[in-house]
């Protein structure tokens, strides 16, 4: 590279720290424009980033690592990212990644002679009901088959532009929509119902509605605005989670890009409740693509009147909302750990106590809720919390979105009451000759048919809204549970040792079955390894090991198949492997005596 | 403000903000950790010292006490998990102790011995890992590294940046010195950071062997005895 070059490469990573006022808590909205604008992240452009935000190389890099989609190698002009969650495979993704390398003529986790296209691995991308599916420089690719992707690439080496290359983009996949996803009411309608109301009195009206928490926890809405308004504070912050990174999620994506002005009025709403001045939606990376159209939503409701000084019309009510990307990190779905990424840091959940809604970002009391929590919230305030109750349970008001994949004829987006029970939502998806449903994601649980008239509910079979369908014509424990458990040992942060180094353990385990050496001591060590994972700080961590133990207690004869009879121990210690390598090349035979 | 909190079934005073851990400490019983060091900002790593708090599992080094709090320090369940934590630190790194600079005052090592650990119900994970001569004077075995965090965590003067960081993720995880301010670190820094590491991973160079083996600081009473006698006296 001559002088010139980097001195406009300089100027230029200059130029975007400036953008975000050389901000160390911008940290991440930095490195993510300089990798998109330069395919990574160099020494260089750290050394201009550590220097502008009075930080060190190291420190910067301590952020940087932490995100898969953060590079500090190039990573090509066209950066191809396939996902790899269970349900890609089950849709034929094998096949594409091995058309990939064919075509691109490099393997995956390495970029091409020329450097023009490199191919990565990456966990679930939320297109669960149109896989196989890629993202490529933030475009999504989705419903990929041999022949797109042999098209798909022929574009890459000519040097087509991003936005024409051929290829299907992402469908919304509403199969069933309910009173969330129904278009009722403009936002200002909303809103103005809103703020002609106390503060106090749309907390009570969210409580009496009984809204509980949709990320997963279930934690009453009300409760976390209360607890979060009675801090006494300069400042107070309302986050939307929308970093769906649980696989088989995509409600979300579905809300995101069919229904944001209702989740921007929830999160006015609860600003407005809470006495916020900022509300923040922390978005996946995986969701750039929708970046441009929520931004014009945004846009929209400032001039609108909606966000900005006196919102709504409402004096003394500052409220706006801005957009914060992730950097390719499941653990920062995890409240806490959302916030340090948030503030530019690695996301390592927190320690609690103290909880968010005590100090949260910045220090700062702060709610942080689940994208369909905010869109059920707008809907209360608009038709009020008797209307809402009516729906669902009595412990489980209103509805839930779930996201269904896998091995059924109409994969999508439905919204039912809690209280349907799982026969009834495979009736409705189309799915016969059905195994296992994995309810929640990998760290739910995977149930049998034995379950299957179970109820979605809070205080029956809860679910954070993902359901996975696996045929009979699946291998369970190698198609999925190693799978999910290949998924946790990759998007551990490290922090906590059960969750580390024990996810590791439980795959070597796994693997020694699938291999026909397990024993039925086996199964009990994994089982007695619970206790130990159930101490990881955060919720991600404590149902790391799920995958596996919720298929032993439920699907205990595949395991116990699988196992070798008539004998009490077999050492995960293989000699005959071990010495494979040198016997090859000493030209010898290992014998039965070790020889 | 004083508190009364209960610990296995005795009640003792202390200061509201104080952390479950301090007390006890105080209080001569012993609860094991890793990662927690007194100066350093606690944070909750390794989960060694999880104990039940009001009937939840928390770690007693991040949890502030309140008044009333009920604390079990000791049970068969509690102990039983903190001898799997070790024997998982020992199998997902390389750690031969005869070779060891620290042996005899390596906190890994002792717990070890004190949870009377013989052979790990893991394999080993024989992981491949550097020996990094990160400093003029200091060397930093990454195989012996149970990424606790207190180096990290470590700020020797309180407004000034620490000297280490964590690099990467997951089972990749890594400390990592500053090296950019290399030209301000020193002998004494180095050997502070040699005491903090609990484990052998961050050595000062030509120091390793300073007191003879026979002498170090477990070699005679196991780990805890410090302040275990606290009680008796």
């Amino acid at each position: 590279m001559d002088t010139k070059t980097i001195k406009s490469e300089s100027a230029a990573i200059t130029a975007i720290i400036a953008g975000h006022n050389n901000n160390s808590t911008d940290l991440m909205d930095i490195l993510i424009d300089v990798q998109e604008r330069f395919r990574f992240i160099s020494e260089e452009a750290v050394g201009i980033i550590a220097k502008a935000i009075s930080s060190s190389i190291s420190e910067v890099e301590q952020t940087l690592s932490f995100y898969h989609f953060l590079s500090r190698t190039p990573t090509g002009k066209y950066t191809v990212y396939l996902n790899n969650s269970a349900v890609a495979e089950m849709m034929g993704r094998d096949e594409i990644a091995q058309t990939f390398e064919e075509e691109a003529e490099c393997e995956f986790g390495t970029v091409s002679e020329d450097g023009n296209i490199g191919l990565f691995h990456t966990s679930c991308i939320g297109m669960n009901d149109q896989e196989p599916s890629a993202i490529i420089n933030q475009r999504v690719f989705t419903s990929l088959s041999r022949k797109g992707v042999i098209e798909l690439v022929h574009a890459m080496k000519n040097g087509v532009e991003i936005d024409d290359l051929p290829g299907t983009g992402v469908r919304s996949n509403i199969i069933r929509p309910g009173p969330i996803l129904t278009m009722e009411a403009q936002p200002a309608e909303i809103l103005k119902k809103t703020v002609s109301r106390k503060p106090e009195d749309v907390i009570a009206e969210v409580r009496a509605a009984n809204l509980r928490g949709r990320g997963g926890a279930g934690f009453l809405t009300a409760m976390k605005w209360q607890l979060c308004r009675a801090v006494k504070a300069e400042r107070r912050y309302i986050f939307c989670n929308a970093d769906e990174g649980e696989p088989g999620t995509f409600k979300d994506r579905v809300i995101l890009t069919e229904r944001p002005e209702l989740l921007f009025a929830g999160m006015v709403i609860a600003g407005y409740a809470i006495g916020a001045a900022e509300g923040i939606l922390y978005l996946r990376y995986e969701y750039k693509y929708m970046a441009e159209h929520l931004e014009d939503v945004l846009r929209q409701m400032r001039e609108d009147g909606l966000l900005g000084k006196s919102a709504v019309a409402k004096q003394d009510f500052d409220f706006d909302i801005r957009i914060q990307f992730g950097g390719g990190s499941y653990v920062c779905g995890e409240e806490s750990a959302l916030l340090e990424s948030a503030e530019g840091k690695r996301g390592e959940p927190r320690d609690r106590p103290p909880f968010p809604v005590e100090k949260g970002y910045l220090q700062q009391p702060t709610v942080v809720n689940n994208v369909e929590t905010l869109c059920a919230v707008a809907k209360i305030m608009l038709k009020g919390s008797n209307w809402y109750r009516a729906l669902g349970t009595v412990e489980s008001t209103g509805t839930k979105l779930l996201s269904i994949s896998g091995d059924c004829e109409r994969p999508g987006v439905y919204e039912v009451e809690w209280g349907f029970n799982v026969n009834d939502i495979l009736r409705m998806v189309g799915a016969e000759d059905v195994q296992a449903v994995q309810v929640s994601g990998p760290s739910g649980t995977c149930i049998a048919s034995s379950e299957f008239n179970r109820r979605l509910a809070y205080e029956d079979l809860s679910t954070g809204g993902s359901m996975i369908v696996i045929g009979n014509q699946r291998d369970l424990l190698k198609d999925i549970v190693l799978n999910f458990t290949d998924f946790f040992i990759s998007e551990s942060c490290g922090s906590c040792v059960p969750c580390r180094a024990m996810t590791i353990q439980y795959k070597k385990k796994l693997e020694k079955i699938l291999r026909g050496n397990g024993v039925a001591a086996d199964i009990d060590q994994m089982l007695s390894w619970e206790k130990v994972m159930l101490v990881n700080r955060c919720g991600l961590g404590q149902t790391a090991a799920n995958p596996i133990l919720s298929t032993i207690r439920n699907f205990r004869e595949l395991y116990n198949s699988r196992l070798r009879k008539h004998t009490d121990f077999v050492s995960e210690f293989d000699l005959s492997a071990a010495v494979r390598e040198s016997c090859k090349i000493t030209n010898r035979i290992p014998g039965p005596g070790g020889g | 403000m004083s508190i009364l909190i209960t610990i296995n079934g005795r009640e003792y005073g202390a200061e509201s903000g104080q952390s479950v851990l301090e007390i006890a400490t105080d209080n001569g019983i012993y609860i094991p950790t890793l990662c927690n060091y007194e100066g350093i900002k606690p944070q909750g790593c390794c989960r060694v010292c999880t104990c039940l708090i009001n009937g939840r599992k928390m770690t007693a080094c991040t949890t502030p006490a309140t008044d009333k709090m009920v604390v079990e320090t000791n049970n068969q369940d509690l102990e039983w998990i903190r001898s799997t934590i070790i024997e998982l630190l020992f199998v997902e790194g390389n750690h031969f102790c005869p070779a060891c600079e620290k042996s005899g005052s390596c906190e890994l090592q002792a717990l070890a011995y004190r949870y009377r650990m013989m052979a790990p119900q893991f394999p080993y994970s024989f992981s491949a890992r550097d020996v990094e001569p990160a400093h003029g004077t200091l060397l930093i075995d990454h195989n012996r590294c149970i990424l606790c965090k207190r180096c990290v965590r470590w700020r020797p003067e309180p407004e000034a940046p620490g000297w280490f960081v964590f690099v990467n993720r997951g089972h990749e995880t890594r400390i990592k010195f500053v090296h950019e301010r290399a030209a301000d670190f020193n002998k004494s820094l180095a050997q502070a950071a040699m005491n903090i590491c609990p484990v052998g991973a961050i050595i000062r160079r030509g120091k390793g062997y300073d007191v003879p083996i026979g002498r170090r600081k477990y070699d005679k009473l196991p780990i805890g005895s410090d302040i275990e006698t606290k009680e008796r006296s």
